[in-house]
């Protein structure tokens, strides 16, 4: 009977680990973003990132994405979350002092307008989101540094929110990564 | 209404809806019917020509339980050979290393019982090849060893009078071709389109906008995210599981492979139906694991959007939620759903991190899994839901004063003997180690610093991450409080043995009493009998779930989660 197990399971590595893999690879080769890849984004021709990985941003210059855990943060090949259970009073300290770090390079906002995902970290530490409210938040930074008129910076993000599902489903977020990336591209064009 | 809301009802609403098509054809593949698959019957053919097996010889449940332990056995060597030596082997474009001797032992078994706990991380733990040759054909064959095993007790129920309940060999390999194989290819199709990498290239290196250099990890993920899902694995591909953006890149993505957790358990009792010719059964245990499903999803849904207390108290923003270890594309309600979903099913994936949770979402989680019934791992769910049906039909028939018979076999001392010890072994095994763990922790605080301090959390929170690392391996689920630090020799070993008790004890024992009870004669139904699918007795079900299962565990979630409740609000 372990013989015909071992048959068996060959076979089974025949059928699952070689056709159905050669299939679903012969189909990402074809309607994949990018041939199997991660998908990728490029600003003036120069790749500079992967579509859904977040980045980390600290310059005044761009929109800032969550904290993470990933590594020494947005290390994308070793994904983390904290694992910071509820009533962690290291935790709750951490997350007291990111709150004032992010008022004091904001300081036109009151405390109520810093949304929760700006202070806490993602479950896979590379969160390429934040909601459209933390992005508006971080406008008028973004356009003293830039010195860029808040209005237009303020357009570049409405026309960076990504809507629910069908319009339906889920939540609105933006994506940090395209959403410099189209402010760089809109600040080269100023030029 | 929040959209949040809307995608977690339109995500339920699609799992049921699709739950009855799907049931009725899995019934039809299990009792050998015409479907729109047969053009596959060459393919298993050969195969069976292959390896020598005959797939019509009929089976004694014995005979079935044997076929089935020993390819288990042979898979154990399979899987700790090539993870050991997995540096040697070709597909491993990053470099990884071999694992350990008792990681490899803590994996190898906890992919053959269908549990997907990890105590590694996908990035730098395996390479393509055994991500390939262990981890997602274990996916495959151990989802459809746990479904071969539910048909041969369906076979076992509906037949009068019989010796033997089938041929494992040819329900093994249609669970694979005809169930599991179509759907894993549909849902993988969707998820490339999506942006799922599914390629053989090493890390991806990319220089960032702010200049800064990031390496990306991919590889083949788009083939092993469908299969962990649909057949209740749950072994990520990526360290974070479903909460990594390229593993679960959209909300889309989120609904399918939610929906793929609970589509076959949901379907299962559907087949059950089907098979019997017994829709009013089927409808009413659907009745009682969704009404308990549901309450869960609904107290996880409130807490998890609510958000922290502590952190509302710092006077920000918390619209959004209790956000820490959860996704911004996701939201908090689609994190509370695939929570209750991956715990009552015995998947174990996430798209957010548990031990991040609010005290009563955590508390729920275990329950569910300590329960662990609730539609269940694809197939042993609703064997042990069966278990519970018996000792519900024998307890109700001595409260009425009446032989307990289900389906028209008498339940006797035998049957409830096994179907008692089955039901016990799960919470023996949970709290036994988790007191063991408790006891280290306390008297042996040096073993405990040499084993890297295990706990991430202080106070109450601390024991729920020993508490749900045992009831998660019990119930072969594989989800984790992960900030528990469980890649040592303490944790691998006894975590290891508990997942191989609680992964074949219930499976023989179930199949034994389907055996047992099949071949007694067949006793007609008159008015004396008590009818298993009636409101009443769905009631009565749950009740006895809830007692048997639900308070052994009060006394440890007291001291857990619910003192943690307590110490926030």
């Amino acid at each position: 009977m372990l013989l015909k197990s071992f048959k068996l399971t060959l076979m089974f590595c025949v059928l699952f680990s070689a056709c159905y893999i050669f299939v679903l690879w012969a189909f990402a080769q074809v309607f994949g973003p990018n041939k199997g890849n991660a998908e990728v984004v490029e600003l003036n021709g120069k790749i500079v990132g992967a579509a859904y990985v977040g980045q980390s941003f600290t310059q005044d210059i761009y929109f800032w994405g969550r904290p993470s855990c990933a590594g020494d943060g947005y290390d994308a090949s070793s994904s983390g979350g904290s694992n910071k259970g509820p009533s962690n009073e290291a935790y709750l300290a951490e997350v007291e002092v990111r709150i004032d770090t992010f008022l004091a390079r904001h300081p036109y906002l009151k405390r109520e307008e810093v949304s929760a995902e700006m202070v806490t970290a993602s479950g896979s530490g590379l969160d390429p989101h934040i909601s459209p409210k933390a992005a508006f938040a971080q406008a008028e930074r973004v356009a003293e540094a830039r010195r860029m008129p808040l209005e237009e910076v303020m357009a570049i993000v409405s026309g960076q929110v990504e809507s629910p599902l069908f319009g339906l489903f889920g939540p609105e977020t933006v994506n940090v990564l395209k959403l410099n990336i189209a402010l760089e591209e809109a600040a080269d064009q100023n030029k | 209404m929040n959209t949040e809301l809307i995608g977690s009802i339109a995500q339920i609403v699609l799992m049921i809806v699709l739950a009855y098509p799907l049931g009725k054809y899995i019934a039809k593949v299990y009792k050998g019917e015409k479907t729109c698959l047969d053009f596959m019957a060459p393919v298993e053919r050969f195969i069976f020509k292959v390896s020598g097996i005959d797939p019509k010889e009929e089976m004694s449940w014995k005979s079935f339980l044997k076929a089935l332990l020993t390819i288990n056995l042979f898979w154990f060597f399979w899987g700790m050979l090539l993870l050991y030596f997995q540096q040697y082997l070709p597909l491993n474009p990053d470099g990884n290393p071999g694992q350990s001797s008792h990681l490899s032992f803590n994996t190898c078994i906890s992919f053959m019982v269908n549990c997907n706990l990890q105590h590694y991380s996908g990035e730098s733990g395996l390479t393509y090849f055994t991500q390939l040759f262990v981890i997602m054909l274990f996916q495959f064959i151990t989802a459809a060893t746990g479904m071969a095993a539910l048909a041969g007790v369906f076979r076992a129920m509906a037949s009068n009078s019989a010796r033997t309940i089938g041929n494992f060999w040819d329900l093994l390999m249609k669970s694979c071709t005809r169930i599991l194989l179509p759907m894993a290819l549909i849902v993988g199709f969707i998820l490339i389109v999506q942006g799922t990498p599914m390629g053989f290239d090493g890390k991806m290196k990319l220089t960032t906008l702010e200049g800064t250099e990031q390496m990306v990890s991919q590889g083949p993920a788009a083939a092993i995210i469908p299969i962990k899902q649909l057949g209740t694995n749950g072994g990520g591909y990526f360290g974070t599981n479903s909460s990594h953006p390229l593993e679960n890149p959209t909300y889309l993505t989120n609904m399918l492979e939610c929906w793929s957790i609970l589509i076959l358990p949901m379907a299962m009792v559907f087949a059950l139906g089907f098979y019997l010719k017994r829709k009013r059964l089927a409808y009413s245990i659907f009745g009682v694991m969704l009404f308990a499903y549901l309450v869960s999803v609904g107290i996880n849904t409130y807490y998890e959007m609510s958000g922290n207390p502590k952190i509302a108290e710092m006077g920000i923003d918390q619209s959004a939620g209790a956000m820490e270890g959860k996704e911004t594309r996701l939201g908090s309600a689609a994190t509370a759903l695939w929570s209750a979903a991956t715990t009552a099913t015995s998947n174990g994936s996430v798209n957010g991190m548990h031990d991040s949770t609010m005290p009563l979402s955590g508390m729920m989680e275990m329950l569910n899994m300590q329960i662990n019934t609730w539609f269940g791992g694809v197939g042993v769910g609703l064997m042990n839901y069966y278990a519970f049906l018996i000792i519900a039909v024998f307890i109700s028939g001595l409260m009425v004063g009446r032989t307990p018979e289900f389906l028209g076999k008498k339940v006797e001392a035998r049957e409830m003997k096994i179907a008692t010890i089955v039901a016990l072994a799960h919470p023996f095994v949970i709290l036994i180690g988790t007191a063991v763990a408790c006891y280290y922790w306390v008297y042996d605080p040096a073993f405990v610093e040499a084993e890297g301090g295990w706990l991430n959390n202080p106070g109450f929170h601390g024991l729920s991450e020993m508490l749900y690392e045992y009831t998660s391996s019990s119930a072969n689920n594989g989800s984790g409080f992960e900030g528990l630090g469980d890649n040592t020799y303490f944790w691998n070993l006894t975590t290891g043995l508990a997942l191989i008790v609680s992964r074949y004890l219930p499976i023989v024992g179930q199949v034994a009493i389907a055996g047992l009870l099949a071949q007694k004669k067949y006793v007609p139904e008159s008015a004396g009998t008590l009818k298993t699918d009636t409101a009443t007795f769905a009631v009565m079900t749950l009740c006895v779930i809830f007692i048997v299962a639900a308070l052994s565990f009060f006394p440890a979630l007291t001291l857990g989660p619910i003192a943690e409740y307590f110490s926030i609000y």
